[in-house]
């Protein structure tokens, strides 16, 4: 299996082509992806150095242009698409039906990933998205246990690849508006979630809480650990129950289940976090790299060194197993 | 097709889970008595709740067209059983009613046959649109999410097309591989003894601060907020729009049809209709932010909106 790799900067790519990674992903400077935060990704020349950088290595560039193009400004996304192709990027990572028609009617010959944002989960989604674009590979949404993934794979002629570590959605992805009811901003328009323009801690007595918007996401009582207001992990007020009504504020890891999702026909493991810094890059994808070749019980030691690493020190497996739902 | 008059109403699918006599029942009164023109109907939440409503789908059906309304038959939001695929596949291959597509797999499925396109596809823009429609669709109802700037862009762009708005109903905002309905009353999905039926209008959702923010229906969160388009929508109407959506809640929807038609055609103004509406659903908060290009759960006002120089 091939270990996708995150870059929200040029030296995060840089750490990741060492540490071993098969592919790197990426996105530009702008509203064209979703990871579209303040002092990240790559402007047309970062990009450009990058990829040969990684072509050097004989790593492959995936460049993600995965949001919702906005009506009446397609042109932005459309010429992202136009210098990702010419740069030599190895594939785009794409979300709208539009755009997807435009760089396979345009480029025929680029190859063309669909992003989890597009959300296709069972194989007439995904043979829909072969027959129409010519898609090469599916990302897949965090909504498949491991078993639908192995009997997905026997039913399609296109590759798989799934997230196994990092931050975890909820809800299904490309599909989740919660951002934007309460902000204005959503993935799907602005490649943002919960956006820390919309931000706020405030003390409120022993209590701090933190507000998206004009909402209360959580509270955190003296000496508890608080946390982002990301909305889906968020602490809320069902009946008279307060909890974690989604989630609670954990990160993906199905290191454990590498031999399952190996057999289950996966062509890629993919990280999340472009967000993340240089350090954790390094250190997640050279982990990685390691635990896929190793043997279980090898594997043991690694993963006790990436489950640190993690967002809150605690970890689901989430969708992949079936007791998640 | 678009229509250079008045937009037609459309009754969107019941998100929530009613048992199958409320359900038929609902559906009966529609067809004898509600002021709208396309109705769309089935399960498009859950596959798990199938059973409550279809044994009465066909005397639904049946009483809905002799009543001479055009009927649509919904596929589900998230197909990731084989079951599920089956039933979609079923749908499609036997259906004597055009379909609207809910997710991927009925789009891949339709193809070369009319068809509508649901509110839960991401249809963003006109390039999209037109990929969608050169497949197949003639109706496309646009997620609640866009503003009017987008809108109105793809009416220009497609003149020729049918586009929909969802105009009243809580928003269905996301969908779940898990069910936070059933985890709030200590169950899982795969055993979630159909407890979702408990709430016909959505469980509510508070912040701990006690705000009303979002309610949940199995495996979907919808907005605490019903949307309501009402006083929003002749620039859209203006600029070419066909349809206009209301999606059933709880409450008395021959009413809420009533009072959009009378504003279609002019016999009432928006506000007056607002203040009606608030009586026909009362206790709930209404947005229309996203049209504005504001947070979902925003209100605003035409008298405001004005003011502040937007559309």
């Amino acid at each position: 299996m091939e270990l996708i790799c995150p870059a929200g900067t040029p030296a995060a790519f840089r750490e990741a082509v060492e540490a071993g990674a098969d592919a790197v992903y990426c996105g530009f400077r702008d509203e064209t992806n979703a990871r579209n935060f303040p002092g990240l990704n790559f402007s047309r020349e970062e990009l450009r150095q990058s990829i040969a950088l990684a072509r050097r290595k004989k790593v492959q560039t995936f460049v993600a242009l995965n949001t919702f193009m906005r009506a009446g400004d397609e042109a932005l996304w459309y010429s992202a698409a136009d210098d990702a192709v010419a740069m030599g990027a190895d594939a785009l990572i794409l979300a709208d039906f539009g755009l997807m028609a435009y760089v396979a009617e345009k480029y025929p010959q680029q190859r063309l990933h669909v992003s989890v944002q597009a959300s296709a989960s069972n194989p007439e989604a995904i043979r829909f998205l072969v027959e129409a674009f010519g898609a090469k590979r599916v990302v897949l949404p965090r909504v498949l246990t491991v078993q639908d993934i192995a009997r997905l794979t026997r039913q399609i002629d296109c590759e798989v690849e799934v997230f196994a570590f990092g931050g975890l959605c909820v809800m299904a992805e490309g599909r989740c508006s919660l951002s934007s009811y309460a902000t204005g901003k959503s993935p799907n328009m602005n490649g943002v979630c919960s956006p820390a323009s919309h931000v706020r801690y405030r003390q409120d007595g022993a209590d701090l809480v933190s507000e998206l918007g004009a909402y209360t996401i959580n509270r955190f009582g003296p000496g508890e650990a608080s946390g982002y207001p990301t909305l889906c992990k968020g602490r809320f007020e069902i009946g008279d129950v307060e909890g974690y009504a989604f989630e609670d504020p954990v990160s993906l890891d199905v290191i454990d289940e590498i031999d399952a999702l190996r057999a289950a026909g996966v062509s890629a493991l993919k990280i999340e976090g472009r967000q993340r810094g240089k350090a954790y890059v390094a250190e997640v994808v050279s982990s990685l790299k390691k635990a896929l070749g190793a043997s279980p019980g090898e594997r043991a030691a690694l993963v006790a060194r990436l489950r640190a690493m993690s967002e809150g020190q605690r970890t689901t497996t989430g969708a992949y197993d079936k007791r998640w739902r | 097709m678009a229509t250079t008059g008045k937009p037609a109403l459309s009754l969107g699918p019941v998100y929530f889970l009613w048992d199958g006599p409320k359900w038929r029942d609902f559906y009966f009164r529609i067809a004898d008595e509600a002021a709208v023109e396309h109705v769309t109907l089935g399960e498009t939440v859950c596959s798990k709740r199938q059973h409550f409503s279809e044994p009465h789908v066909a005397e639904v059906v049946e009483r809905l067209e002799a009543a001479g309304k055009r009927v649509t038959l919904s596929t589900l939001a998230m197909v990731t059983l084989p079951r599920e695929s089956r039933h979609v596949r079923d749908l499609i291959a036997d259906s004597l009613h055009p379909v609207e597509a809910n997710d991927l797999s009925a789009l891949g499925l339709l193809k070369g046959r009319p068809h509508s396109i649901g509110p839960l596809v991401n249809v963003y823009n006109a390039a999209t649109a037109r990929t969608l429609a050169a497949r197949g669709a003639e109706n496309i109802c646009l997620p609640p999410e866009l503003p009017a700037g987008s809108i109105r862009q793809m009416l220009e762009a497609m003149p020729d097309f049918s586009f929909e708005v969802f105009a009243f109903g809580r928003m269905p905002l996301a969908i779940s591989a898990r069910c936070a309905h059933a985890r709030s009353k200590g169950l899982t999905k795969d055993n979630c003894q159909f407890v979702c039926g408990e709430e016909p209008d959505g469980l509510p959702l508070r912040t701990l601060d006690r705000q009303s923010f979002l309610v949940l229906n199995g495996v979907q969160t919808m907005s605490n907020s019903c949307v309501v388009l009402v006083d929003d929508l002749a620039p859209l109407v203006e600029a070419g729009l066909s349809r206009v959506r209301l999606s059933p809640q709880d409450c008395d929807m021959v009413k809420v049809a009533s009072l959009y038609r009378r504003v279609l055609d002019g016999r009432i103004d928006g506000e007056e209709a607002i203040a009606d509406l608030a009586k026909v659903y009362p206790g709930v908060r209404f947005s229309n932010g996203f049209l504005h290009r504001q947070e979902g759960a925003a209100w605003v006002s035409r008298g405001r909106n004005a003011a502040m120089g937007r559309d």
